[in-house]
């Protein structure tokens, strides 16, 4: 469904991040993990349209979106969950909604508010709140459920769970598996591999901007490498 | 006495606080101050005053024309003095300010030398009719600008809460990454909301024409400092406090002249800015810190 090849992305003349091929397949979750300053953010700013690229190019459903700006992406289907979730703080909980619905012209808009209410009854309850003044993991749902309501293709998410509590962490991945079980093709970064990794179908390492492993997530969860590296040693 | 210098300081504080919108506006969404602001709003005085005094057309045509000169000028202003300084590297920050400067700078010439120097008598065609209500005379043409005022105040609040592209606009003032991932045509939006605020100047500028009787090239500039200290006053980027500012400023100015001395009219205003603000340094309706939770 999508397909990144060569890709470079350079902040001055630093590159930040150095030829990356990858591919995310339809209908499935693919993670991609890396210390902090691999380039992971980068990765996914270039992708979503935020960062243009120096070289190589992003492909979607066989078009090259390359050029193209986050809007025409958010019109093509694809809709990324930023770094920290950018709620807009001084907006209500319903108008951040009704903000991830922006584009789209149907009349099926009001309902599907209201699905997403159901579905994260705390932003029903709030929903006349001011978005700046949820909690994280409020805000969390909030980001995924406003990005939902685009109607994506596919749905980038930079670390959702970064700076939750443990236990919202785990709603937030069962949140990214049950949207996933619904048809929704996910491309996930994070930092907390192994829940990342127990929730994709396949995952690339990347290091100082380049991909230095790659596999089906399964796989890497056994890999010793990988255990002892982003794992905290062996485990029994 | 009292209710007429109410209803005057009334009248003035609304053409206040829609010259301050315009500022407000801009500064929310693109985080500049529009230094081109007064001159625009000058302009729209003029045009105004070219279509009712000199043509003897009706005041609604004086107040398209400014509106379509005056949006037309905001659409320039965009294009040539500010988009070109959007988002490239090595663009000092200060960049678009003095863009905006030299623009002010260059209406200001251009008003000299089509309209020429010194005051012009902009006669509003029911400038004698009043109503005597008790002991209080109130002109027409002040119901007519707390008319105009009242319903475009209404009508851009509204437009801000409830429309799509207001909620746009919202988005793109308090994030412009962030309205773009949500699928916001930031470009648009930016456009459009120069294009609304130098209009809304336009008008103010047929109001002030209005309320004063006569206009000169110098206006953009007095009349472009009130503004910049009433969105400090109210909060950058606030539109209450815009509203709220222009009311107490105009208010002010009015009863300093009425019970005190007309030469400490801007004195004093300026010194209740002053005030205020070392009281609550964020302006009336502005916010401590920016994002305060993440």
């Amino acid at each position: 469904m999508l397909e990144v090849r060569g890709l470079e992305t350079a902040y001055g003349s630093i590159r930040a991040i150095k030829g990356i091929d990858l591919a995310v397949p339809e209908g499935r979750i693919v993670c991609i993990i890396g210390a902090n300053g691999a380039g992971k953010t980068t990765l996914l700013k270039t992708i979503s349209g935020l960062l243009r690229p120096a070289a190589g190019t992003v492909t979607f459903l066989g078009e090259d979106i390359t050029a193209l700006s986050p809007a025409q992406l958010v019109r093509r289907g694809i809709v990324l969950v930023p770094e920290g979730r950018a709620i807009l703080s001084r907006m209500t909980v319903l108008e951040n909604l009704e903000m991830g619905a922006y584009q789209r012209r149907d009349g099926r808009v009001r309902e599907d508010i209201e699905a997403t209410m159901e579905r994260f009854p705390v932003l029903k309850e709030r929903r006349n709140l001011a978005g700046g003044s949820l909690s994280g993991g409020e805000q969390q749902m909030l980001a995924i459920g406003r990005a939902l309501l685009a109607k994506p293709n596919l749905l980038l998410l930079d670390e959702p769970s970064l700076g939750l509590a443990p236990l919202i962490v785990s709603r937030v991945f069962r949140i990214i598996r049950e949207i996933n079980r619904e048809g929704m093709t996910v491309l996930l970064v994070e930092q907390n591999v192994r829940q990342a990794l127990k929730v994709s179908d396949y995952a690339y390492v990347l290091e100082t901007g380049k991909i230095v492993h790659e596999g089906p997530s399964p796989e890497l969860l056994d890999d010793p490498k990988i255990k002892e590296s982003y794992l905290g040693g062996r485990r029994p | 006495m009292f209710a007429e210098q109410l209803i005057n300081g009334i009248t003035l504080g609304s053409i206040y606080a829609i010259v301050a919108l315009g500022y407000t506006l801009v500064f929310g969404v693109l985080d500049i101050i529009n230094m081109a602001h007064g001159e625009i709003f000058m302009f729209g005085a003029f045009i105004g005053m070219v279509i009712v005094t000199k043509m003897n057309a009706p005041l609604a045509a004086a107040f398209a024309g400014a509106v379509l000169v005056t949006a037309a000028l905001g659409y320039l202003l965009e294009r040539v003095a500010l988009r070109p300084l959007r988002g490239r590297t090595g663009v000092s920050h200060l960049a678009p300010l003095i863009s905006t400067i030299g623009v002010s700078i260059l209406l200001e010439n251009l008003a000299h030398h089509i309209f020429g120097a010194g005051n012009q008598l902009f006669e509003t065609p029911f400038a004698e009719i009043r109503f005597t209500i008790g002991s209080t005379t109130v002109y027409l043409v002040q119901v007519v600008i707390l008319a105009v005022s009242v319903v475009l105040m209404g009508g851009l609040s509204l437009w801000l809460a409830r429309t799509r592209s207001g909620k746009g606009l919202r988005a793109t003032a308090e994030s412009l990454e962030t309205a773009e991932l949500l699928g916001v045509d930031t470009k648009r939006i930016i456009t459009a909301t120069v294009v609304i605020a130098s209009a809304m100047g336009g008008i103010a500028g047929v109001l002030v024409g209005m309320a004063f009787n006569y206009i000169n090239n110098q206006i953009g500039l007095s009349m472009g400092l009130k503004g910049l200290a009433i969105i400090i006053f109210g909060g950058m980027g606030s539109v209450a406090g815009a509203m709220a500012g222009g009311l107490i400023l105009g208010l002010s100015e009015t009863f300093v002249v009425a019970y005190g001395s007309s030469g400490y009219r801007d004195a004093i205003a300026f010194l209740t800015i002053i005030v205020v603000l070392l009281l609550r340094p964020q302006g009336l309706f502005g916010r401590a810190a920016p994002e305060a939770r993440r």
